[in-house]
């Protein structure tokens, strides 16, 4: 603590404890170095800076735990017998001596809480309750207040009064000159204005007009900010009405709530002077009124002085003009003249528009109608009938005067279509608003006629049980052919529930479909003549038979399943019949080049195809084998699509030719074995002799490797160029149209594309008959083998289906339906029979025979096909695409068709006609010889 | 000091019939020699998978679990798992020494006419008559082939696996050879449905039979023919045929009874070696001895070469 100190100058201020002064011849004491430096505390012991409670742990022992015997953790006693003994543990108890003390946590001396100290801690408050008081009606009557709230005033507070500082003065170096005028001397104000009435005011005066040379004053006290936070809900710088200026008689224009904080201490410090000069005229009067005096009801409207400015107001408002308020208030009297009569004052840092608002154009509501009535009538209902009509009427016009036309009136039940139809407007498409719209046309026709059709059975049941009534007496009339019959029959059952319009299958030919729906609906009706009727009359005998039995066959087929199956599923979303069919991009072509280089038994380019194939990333990772084409996705034979019903997936294109005649220059020379693989000493054994001939060229080429290759090669070029007439003389004796023959006399491709190239587009069933054609064509090959280039032409044909079926993949579905078939029906080479010498395995036995059986049924057979080896070009095929055994799904539509009772011809001249009857719509025979000339001269 | 080379001991072709096995498993579909030679496979007719010592005739172990007639089987490189396969469309993955099951992948349409593993036993290769040849991963659990070889037109009567080649034979007369390191399928054209291809013992060739009752030795490279081989039968029935130890020679069986040995660069007959009145349905050749199995009906014959002296007989 700072002790004033005084000594012979007394003017010296001195802070701080002396030093002891020195004693003679005494050497002064070093200065204790920092780290010698300790802090004991009273008992002298070490201070610790840290408690258990104030974040370190030094209670116990020496900093230990417990005491010097350890720590003993409190054993449990029973509070049964001395329950009054027992205590309840608070925090102190394992308190220092130190935190209860003074300075500790916890100190155990009595001092006055924060919640009990005085409630304004700033000064300014606190002057201004001590002005207040001074100038209240009941002066001291902050004394109670002062009596309670102990006067706590700060070191700093202190030390600044013993530096000669008075409350009100502001901090920092006298001045010679007052600075401002209101600045007074706040705290002898005070008191002087407490006792003196009026004195302040003649002080102040006084100041005004003499200032002393000598006289210094202390600068203005300066406010500090207030940076309270905001806690409350009010406004910005709201405060609530102030009850000293409410009680002293400020009015309401004076009332100021929106003062800034600054302005605020200020306005407490004047305002209160002010007030104080006020209560020197009119004192008590705000003080309610009276028992005794009437007029309670103008308290607030009463003339008070305190209404007027009795001095010039001494704070500046900051706009320098220090009181002079004219120039000022005339601006913003020019600037909003009519506008202040509402608003008032103008808050600082606001102006007002320039500009002024512009106003929201107002509609007036509109016109009542001059009989409304703004009750609502409820209508009776009353039922319409023959006695209360004229009921109806007076309510009817009672209600409504002007009832508009029956359009009119239903207004509000039309819909948007309606609506539309009234404006002229064309439908929309897309909005439906019925669940029918969504239908299409056949669909709906179906339905209408569904129910048409319901009808109708009810009212056929009817009539046949009057027609049965009938008949039976009466002997029946002949009935059609059987044939007929049968597919009437299967119609008559059918027709009722299934319709002809969804199931179509000749929806490739429209005409032809056209044709069918035509015969359907005729058939319902029941004319026996349906068929010739609806045939088209411009075409063939053979062409209409053809057809006759296609309908027919179609209606008994597709009329009775349809009606079952239709209900199961829907159509699909992609279209399946989309022509395109995905295919290896590299197809193994022409079987008859190569089966001619077989023969030829020139094994390696001709008979060789090389395709990119991609296994799979992890095909190669298990072989250990990098990929190939790392960066492709794909697996397999690369893939395109295809026209699926396109001829000339089934005509083998001719683009191998050139490659066959380039390469047989160099492919007749055999590659000689290796050498080092091969070491043949023992090739001088005896049977060396026997030889046929190609291990003689083997041998040849092996020995002279050299020079010799030379007088091969073109050995073998004679032999090739012998061998394709050799051939096929040897396959005219034989009747065997030999495919180099057949590839010699092919026209070339553009031929067939004139003629076949928008003929993709004819229907699937004569596709399939087309190919079924095919596939009859070797047979006939066989048997008229003399017809010369035409034959020739359909063996070339027919060895396409071949190469390239007509379905992409036949082969997996085949086998599969085939082995259904027949067990013991295999493909390929079989399993040799079992020939099981011992008999003692019983279980064995039924096998062993069946599969003697199947041998023996395979015997007839066996040489059935040695004999058609001998016979036919293609060997061996009979497993895979057995021509007397036609697939059974194709079965079904061209049976018609394999029953060989036309000739070659003309069955190439059907399969032509079919193809291009887009060009010709009817193929004459004349044009076809034509054609065919064409095919010769080509 | 020029001693002239001695000259090379001309192969000697198994001919003395030293054993007869009388498997007791219906007809014996297939016998195959296991990695070494040391053993042998034959799939019977009555769903089961034999393994013997064909020398000493000894029947080691039976595997059943197929649900139809076994066609073929084949040996892991470690002799620890064998795969087969059958008439109920299955491939099975045994293990050897447990007898048991390892894995039955299901996929194939048809009959599985050929199994093979590759080299390190990690993948099936099987070939049916659905025309696909399905590759089938040991490693994973999963149900569906790695990838399906689906070119073929007509059922897969034959597969041989290199080391990263695949041989197959088809019953559409064509020889598939898909060479997974440089990408490429290679088809060779043989008109004739293959009963068996075969790749020579130094990988340069491959052997082709067909039902033209004819062999055919093709470059692999070029296919171009190198050798072919008449004489025997075969017209009907999927029969095997396989190149000598030290590919002298070409072997097989005929559907008159009888091996056929041809010698393999002169083309020549070498030997017809009478088994039996039946069809000579399945062979395998050892790999690194003249010795032969042959299975003919309910047995299977091993053969070896006229001075061999079996250490049993001698001991």
């Amino acid at each position: 603590m700072a002790a004033l100190h005084s000594d012979s100058e007394e003017d010296l201020v001195s802070y701080g404890t002396g030093l002891e002064p020195l004693e003679e011849g005494e050497r002064p004491k070093k200065p204790i170095p920092l780290q010698d430096q300790t802090v004991r505390d009273e008992k002298g012991r070490y201070k610790r800076f840290h408690g258990a409670f104030s974040g370190g742990f030094s209670a116990g022992y020496f900093n230990t735990v417990g005491s010097k015997e350890g720590w003993t953790p409190s054993t449990f006693v029973s509070s049964r017998q001395n329950r009054a003994d027992k205590s309840v543990l608070g925090p102190e108890d394992f308190m220092d001596e130190e935190d209860l003390s003074e300075f500790g946590i916890a100190p155990k001396a009595i001092v006055t809480t924060d919640d009990f100290a005085s409630k304004t801690k700033d000064r300014i408050r606190e002057k201004a309750r001590q002005l207040a008081a001074a100038t209240a009606p009941i002066p001291g009557a902050t004394l109670l207040d002062d009596f309670i709230t102990p006067a706590k005033l700060s070191i700093g507070f202190e030390l600044l009064r013993k530096m000669g500082w008075k409350e009100g003065q502001g901090i920092g170096p006298r001045t010679k000159r007052r600075a401002q005028r209101q600045k007074p001397d706040p705290g002898v104000k005070i008191y002087g204005c407490a006792l003196p009435p009026g004195g302040s005011e003649g002080s102040e005066d006084e100041d005004d007009d003499y200032l002393p040379d000598n006289v210094t004053f202390a600068p203005k006290d300066v406010t500090p900010v207030d940076f309270t936070p905001k806690t409350n809900t009010h406004g910005l710088e709201y405060k609530g009405l102030d009850p000293h200026r409410a009680l002293f008689g400020t009015s309401a224009e004076h009332l100021n709530l929106f003062s800034g904080g600054s302005e605020g201490a200020s306005d407490l410090l004047g305002d209160v002077g002010l007030n104080r000069g006020r209560k020197l005229g009119i004192s008590g009067q705000a003080f309610g009124v009276g028992a005794l005096e009437e007029e309670d009801d103008d308290i607030y409207a009463t003339e008070i002085l305190s209404k007027y400015d009795t001095v010039l107001k001494d704070e500046e408002p900051g706009d320098g003009l220090y009181g002079w308020t004219a120039p000022r208030e005339y601006k913003s009297q020019k600037e909003s003249k009519n506008d202040l009569r509402y608003i008032g004052k103008i808050l600082d840092g606001f102006s007002l528009a320039s500009k002024p608002l512009s106003s929201k154009k107002i509609y007036p509501p509109p016109e009542l109608p001059r009989d409304y009535r703004p009750v609502h009538y409820f209508r009776p209902v009353v039922a319409a009938t023959s006695e209360n009509s004229h009921l109806l009427r007076a309510l009817a016009e009672s209600t409504t005067k002007a009832v508009p036309d029956p359009a009119m009136h239903s207004r509000h039940q039309l819909n948007a279509s309606k609506r539309g139809e009234l404006l002229g407007e064309t439908p929309v498409q897309g909005s439906a608003t019925s669940v029918l719209e969504f239908l299409s046309q056949k669909d709906r026709e179906r339905i209408k006629e569904m129910k048409q059709a319901t009808d109708l059975k009810a009212a056929q049941l009817q009539a046949r049980s009057l027609a049965q009534n009938a008949a039976s007496s009466r002997a029946r009339p002949s009935m059609p052919d059987p044939g007929h019959g049968s597919w009437r029959t299967a119609l008559a059952g059918g027709t009722a529930t299934a319709r002809p319009s969804t199931f179509k299958p000749f929806a490739k030919d429209p005409e032809k479909q056209k044709r069918y729906e035509e015969f359907l609906v005729q058939m319902k009706k029941g004319q026996k003549d349906a068929l010739e009727r609806c045939l088209d009359p411009g075409m063939t005998e053979w062409e209409r038979g053809r057809e006759r039995e296609e309908f027919s066959r179609a209606a008994q087929l597709y009329m009775s399943s349809h009606s079952t199956l239709s209900s199961r599923f829907t159509h699909a979303k992609e279209e399946d019949d989309s022509d395109q069919v995905e295919v290896p991009r590299d197809q193994e072509n022409d079987v008859s080049d190569k089966q001619s280089a077989v023969k030829m038994k020139m094994f390696g380019k001709l008979t060789r195809d090389t395709f990119e194939w991609h296994p799979s990333k992890l095909l190669c990772k298990r072989f250990n084998v990098p990929d190939p084409y790392p960066g492709s996705t794909l697996v397999g034979l690369p893939r395109v699509k295809r026209d699926k019903y396109s001829v000339f997936n089934f005509l083998t294109l001719p683009e191998t030719e050139p490659t066959v005649q380039a390469s047989s220059e160099k492919v007749p020379q055999p590659r000689s074995l290796d050498k080092s693989r091969k070491p043949s000493r023992w090739d001088t054994s005896p049977h060396e002799k026997k030889e046929d001939s190609i291990s003689e060229f083997l041998s040849l080429t092996r020995s002279k490797v050299g020079p010799p290759k030379q007088e091969s090669s073109p050995s073998v070029k004679q032999g090739e160029e012998h061998a394709p007439g050799s051939l096929s003389e040897k396959a005219a004796d034989k009747g065997v149209t030999s495919q180099a023959e057949g590839e010699g006399s092919r026209p070339p491709m553009d031929l067939f594309k004139a003629i076949f190239a928008s003929s993709s587009e004819s229907s699937s069933s004569e596709e399939e008959g087309d190919s079924e054609d095919e596939q009859a064509g070797p047979e006939q090959a066989s048997c008229t083998g003399s017809q010369g280039s035409a034959s020739a032409e359909t063996s070339s044909v027919a060895h396409a289906p071949e190469s390239a079926p007509p379905e992409p993949i036949p082969a997996p579905a085949f086998p599969i339906q085939k082995m259904q078939l027949d067990e013991r029906e295999e493909f390929g080479p079989r399993l040799p029979p079992v020939f099981c010498p011992n008999a003692r395995q019983k279980p064995e036995t039924p096998q062993k025979e069946k599969y003697k059986k199947s041998k023996e049924k395979h015997k007839p057979k066996k040489e059935h096909k040695r004999k058609k080896d001998k016979a036919e070009t293609p060997p061996a095929k009979e497993a895979v695409t057995n021509p007397a055994q036609p697939a059974p799904e194709s079965a079904l539509l061209s049976s018609d068709c394999s029953d060989c009772s036309v000739n070659t011809l003309y069955r190439l001249y059907l399969y032509v006609n079919c193809c291009c009857k887009i060009f010709f719509k009817t193929l004459t025979l004349e044009r076809f010889q034509k054609l065919i000339s064409t095919f010769n001269s080509s | 000091m020029a001693f002239p080379e001695p000259k090379p001991r001309a192969p000697e072709l198994p001919q003395k019939l030293l054993k007869t096995l009388d498997c007791g498993q219906g007809a014996v579909r297939a016998v195959r020699f296991n990695v070494d030679g040391n053993y042998c496979l034959t799939c019977g007719s009555d769903k089961t998978l034999k393994l013997w010592n064909p020398l000493r005739g000894t029947l080691l172990r039976t595997y059943s679990g197929h649900g139809y007639e076994v066609l073929d089987a084949a040996g892991s490189f470690d002799n620890s798992s064998l795969c087969s396969g059958g008439g109920d469309k299955a491939v099975v993955l045994w293990d050897v020494a447990s007898g048991q099951v390892v894995r039955k992948f299901r996929g194939h349409a048809g009959k599985v006419n050929t199994v093979q593993f590759n080299e390190e036993a990690t993948v099936i290769l099987s070939g049916s008559i659905d025309s696909s040849i399905r590759c089938w991963d040991c490693r994973s659990r999963r149900p569906e082939p790695v990838q399906t070889l689906d070119e073929a037109r007509d059922g897969v009567s034959s597969v041989k696996v290199s080391d990263h080649e695949v041989l197959s034979g088809s019953v559409d007369g064509r020889v598939r050879r898909y060479d997974l390191r440089m990408g490429q399928l290679f088809s060779d054209y043989v008109g004739s449905p293959i009963t068996c291809t075969c790749f020579s013992r130094d990988g340069q060739c491959t052997l082709v039979s067909s039902l033209d009752s004819t062999l055919r030795l093709l470059d692999k490279d070029t296919g171009e023919l190198l050798g072919e081989y008449t004489g025997h039968k075969n017209q009907e029935y999927k029969l095997d045929c396989s190149l000598s130890e030290r590919d002298t020679h070409v072997v097989s069986c005929s559907e008159d009874g009888k091996v056929f040995f041809w010698d393999l660069v002169e083309g020549s007959l070498a030997l017809a070696l009478p088994v039996g009145h039946g069809v000579v349905q399945s062979l395998a050749f050892h790999p690194n001895e003249p010795c032969l199995l042959t299975a003919m009906g309910g047995s299977v014959q091993c053969w070896r070469e006229e001075a061999y002296e079996a250490e049993g007989a001698a001991g």
